[in-house]
């Protein structure tokens, strides 16, 4: 980088927010998905709002890509960095700015880890809803990125649903505020758009988040079945019996034995395990959770039980949220992919999966979200054994393409990132990928923020003669013409 | 209007004679008379026709049943009426996975038919869904009761097609509930009021059918008292489905609260109703008491103007004593029916100049605490009201959002924010 760039930039965030030195840099050269790596040009860790603005509005003027970065703890590869581009950190904006627990409203900042919120609101009987896995180091930004998800999203739904407000800086270093702490504000819902965009269009710097009560009780129960295809039934009995459970999760064999060896949950040892959650007031828990005892026995169960305190709850949890980390005890490499099919293909793609993998000869471990089809297959392999994780990797997208074939998604909720923008032309055809990077344009017609990621070819955004427009603030300008 | 013949031609060639008529006093949007209204068969031909008008210049207004089609700004140009009364299927009604693909032109109350055989429903409740079509009640963000438990109609949409002014058919979102992969579209046109796009099909996720359900009403001597009740039920544990208040200049504040549960779950809730309330306050109610707020729209008279406020729960009283105190000194008759999410539809009656006095006094207020209020309804004497008023500083962006996918300004021009 030009050295007056490489000052200009230091000026904005001072000698502490730099990182320059190569070996500082490397811990900033992927994601969650270590298998891509990229050595960004520097890392900024600006403190404030006004800092990123600054320092985009360089990356602007002086045309380089840049990837904002939360915890980093992504699978898709969202925030590798860009060949010549910076990485911009969020990490040291992490202020909880506002509680508002009479409007159930929290503003935060980016860099504010996921668990945190709860820790701050919990002493008042509220939670923040989304709960992936990784919500002990994850941030928010990074949630509002990839639009996250979690177990129990099935009740109470997504990132998306979750956040009301986001003040945003826009690729040009302008500053925008979408949405607000009260619902429906006028205009185009910008916000709905850029929750889940990976850092395609722009960098969140304040978010309103939804808090939610407390229920009175949650209740939790683990039923064993023979396989997964006897848990699937109980699933789909359970939706068809009209309940809508906090969480259903379920995991094969493989997946139970990892997670044994790593947290001991104490789950038993069985081909299909069932996990799920109810909450609500007691009454009304108690007398579904009587259903989904009977559903569950009705369809194979040979054990069910409910944990029997918090702590155990907590234990039954832990041993699911652990899974995937799991994984490198029962195998030296693995992918964690992210498909979802239709909650009824559940045994065809199953079966499916075994198949391939007996084929490839590699192992697949299954963890699902299985209330919403949202399946975690996780493909073992040894990187040291020639021609493994080639194949590992073809498994995967192969895995990918059988949702596909269902009806599904390449992504519940990890994003496509880098890894998986070339499967996006098999879940998308050509216009839709066409509208939604007209959109991309809109936000940032120049292409700095996060390009390269998520759309597998790049558009550029003058490609219409006579409909281009140059820049947001130019199209401002010709106002009159509406 | 010089190329209105070829026009003609070309379209009435594209959509067959049976498909396209001229339009009458019927079709006019809010006061602007169009041309013609043309009644694609498909999606497809619904394209073809928009990309037709865009090339030829011709303003178009995407129509469902016509319910909502006054709500917004009046348009500055509108000589298309390209309706959606054909394409109204229900593509697939996935019932084991919770989805149902619809066409924009079904009807709210033939999709909840459909969906109740088995048991299911799209938790939304529309403004009258005998007529309403998905496609007008996505595109101009109608949102009721039920809102508070199932979220609105942008948590619920998980897929959308639109056809785009240049004839582009496109798809995003899916069929499962859970999907990040791409640019969340459905949310971007609902509540665009079609001018991005006529939404042709959209996808969404589904609930249960309660097993039972129970409502019960409450009152309140002033604005204070009710805010209080309705803090202390949003920060109970009460699982409640609805909570809504109703207002009237010179009448008690009223509340309601549907519960829908096992009839186990229901009794407790009643319970530690009375518990929380002082079980005297607390009297069952009917059903119908939901109509409330599709009964402020009964009977409008020429000054009669209805509009969707957005406020915070903890302004609640405040915002009940300006409307009061509003009335009293505007000589203006208001009634409310706002639910515990902060969202409210409002009916003013009043003389003109008095309603937008009013108006824009209430809108500065709600403004400066963060809220909104938009015009839906308003008296055929008051065309200069801005239906949206202060849009923020993402206003270029909008505009831009808007030149990418209608250059031309085809989709209803001049009815959005900032003269979109």
């Amino acid at each position: 980088m030009d050295a007056r760039i490489f000052q200009e930039l230091r000026s904005i965030v001072g000698a502490h927010g730099l990182v320059s030195s190569p070996e500082e840099l490397h811990t900033y050269e992927c994601d969650g998905l270590t298998n891509f790596r990229v050595m960004p040009l520097a890392v900024l860790l600006p403190s404030d709002t006004q800092q990123v603005q600054a320092i985009v509005g360089v990356c602007h003027r002086e045309r380089i890509p840049f990837v904002a970065r939360g915890s980093g703890t992504g699978l898709s590869g969202g925030a590798l960095p860009v060949e010549n581009g910076i990485v911009i950190s969020l990490a040291r904006m992490n202020r909880i700015l506002e509680m508002d627990l009479a409007n159930a409203r929290v503003v935060v900042e980016p860099g504010v880890i996921n668990l945190d919120v709860t820790g701050r609101v919990q002493p008042h009987q509220y939670f923040y809803a989304p709960d992936p896995s990784s919500q002990s180091v994850c941030s928010i930004g990074g949630n509002v990125a990839e639009n996250s998800g979690g177990a129990h999203c099935l009740k109470y739904g997504f990132t998306t649903t979750h956040v009301l407000g986001l003040e945003v800086v826009l690729p040009d270093g302008s500053l925008v505020h979408l949405g607000g702490k009260c619902l429906d504000m006028p205009g185009y819902d910008l916000m709905g758009v850029f929750v889940g965009s990976e850092g395609t269009l722009g960098i969140a710097t304040k978010v309103t988040l939804r808090i939610v009560k407390r229920p009175e009780c949650i209740r939790t129960l683990l039923a064993a079945f023979p396989g997964t295809n006897e848990a699937g039934a109980a699933v789909s009995d359970i939706i068809a019996a009209g309940m809508l459970p906090a969480a259903i999760e379920m995991m094969d064999n493989l997946a139970i034995q990892a997670a044994e060896a790593a947290v001991h949950p104490n789950y038993p040892d069985c081909g299909g395990l069932l996990l799920v959650e109810l909450d609500g007031p007691v009454a009304e828990v108690e007398a579904l959770m009587r259903d989904v005892d009977e559903i569950c026995r009705k369809n194979g169960a040979w054990e069910v039980r409910l944990a029997k305190s918090d702590t155990e709850r907590m234990l039954v949890w832990k041993g699911r949220k652990a899974a995937f980390a799991a994984m490198g005890r029962i195998s030296p490499n693995y992918i964690v992919q992210d498909g979802v099919i239709p909650r009824t293909a559940l045994p065809r793609v199953m079966s499916e999966i075994a198949r391939l993998s007996e084929e490839a000869g590699i192992r697949v471990a299954n963890v699902f979200h299985a209330g919403d089809g949202n399946l975690h297959p996780l493909v073992l392999y040894d990187r040291r054994i020639a021609g493994q994780e080639q194949a590992a990797e073809s498994l995967s997208y192969r895995i990918l393409e059988l949702c596909l074939e269902a009806g599904g998604s390449i992504t519940g909720e990890h994003g496509v990132g880098e890894e998986k923008k070339r499967m996006m032309s098999k879940m998308f055809a050509e216009p839709d990928l066409d509208t939604m990077q007209r959109v991309r344009c809109a936000f940032d017609p120049l292409q700095l923020s996060n390009p390269t990621k998520v759309f597998p070819t790049p558009r550029l955004c003058g490609e219409k003669p006579g409909e281009y427009v140059a820049h947001p603030l130019e199209t401002a300008g010709v106002a009159e013409r509406y | 209007m010089l190329k209105t013949s070829a026009f003609e031609e070309n379209l009435r060639a594209r959509v067959g004679e049976a498909n396209l008529h001229l339009a009458s006093a019927g079709d006019a949007v809010s006061g602007v008379l169009p041309e013609f209204v043309a009644e694609p068969n498909d999606e497809r031909q619904l394209a073809g026709i928009l990309s037709l008008a865009n090339e030829a210049g011709i303003a178009v207004v995407p129509r469902g049943s016509g319910t909502k089609l006054d709500w917004g700004n009046p348009p500055r140009r509108a000589q298309l009426i390209l309706s959606t009364a054909r394409l109204n299927r229900i593509v697939e009604h996935a019932w084991a996975d919770l989805t149902v693909t619809v066409e924009a032109g079904c009807t709210l109350q033939s999709l909840q038919q459909t969906l109740g055989q088995h048991g299911q429903r799209l938790a939304f409740d529309g403004l009258w869904p005998e007529r309403a079509t998905i496609g007008g009640i996505l595109s101009t963000n109608d949102s009721g009761a039920l809102r508070l438990r199932f979220g609105a109609l942008r948590d619920l949409i998980i897929g959308v097609t639109i056809a785009l002014p240049d004839g582009t058919l496109a798809s995003s979102g899916g069929k499962v509930v859970k999907n990040v992969a791409g640019y969340d579209l459905p949310k971007l046109v609902t509540g665009a009021f079609g001018t991005l796009g006529i939404i042709t099909r959209a996808v969404f996720r589904l609930h249960p059918l309660p097993r039972t359900a129970k409502t019960f009403s409450f009152s309140a001597e002033n604005s204070a008292d009710m805010q209080q009740l309705i803090l202390a039920i949003q920060d109970s544990q009460l699982a409640h489905t609805s909570l809504q208040i109703r207002g009237a200049a010179n009448e008690l504040l009223a509340a309601d609260i549907l519960f829908e549960a096992t009839d186990a779950g229901l009794a407790a809730q009643e319970s530690q109703l009375r518990d929380l309330l002082g079980s005297a306050r607390v009297e069952q109610s009917p059903g119908s008491i939901w109509d409330a707020r599709q009964n402020l729209w009964n009977s409008p008279t020429n000054n009669t103007l209805l509009a969707k406020i957005s406020l915070l729960p903890t302004h609640i009283a405040k915002t009940f004593d300006s409307l009061k105190s509003l009335g009293n000194s505007r000589k203006v008759n208001w009634e409310i029916v706002l639910q515990a999410t902060g969202m409210g539809m409002l009916r003013l009656a009043a003389e003109p100049a008095h309603l937008a006095a009013v108006v824009a006094e209430l809108r500065t207020e709600l403004q400066s605490r963060g809220g909104a209020l938009g015009v839906l309804r308003r008296a055929p004497e008051l065309p200069s009201i801005d239906a949206w008023g202060n849009t923020g500083d993402a206003i270029s962006l909008m505009r831009a959002v808007k030149h990418q996918l209608d250059p031309k300004n085809t989709l209803n021009p001049g009815r959005f924010v900032g003269g979109i």
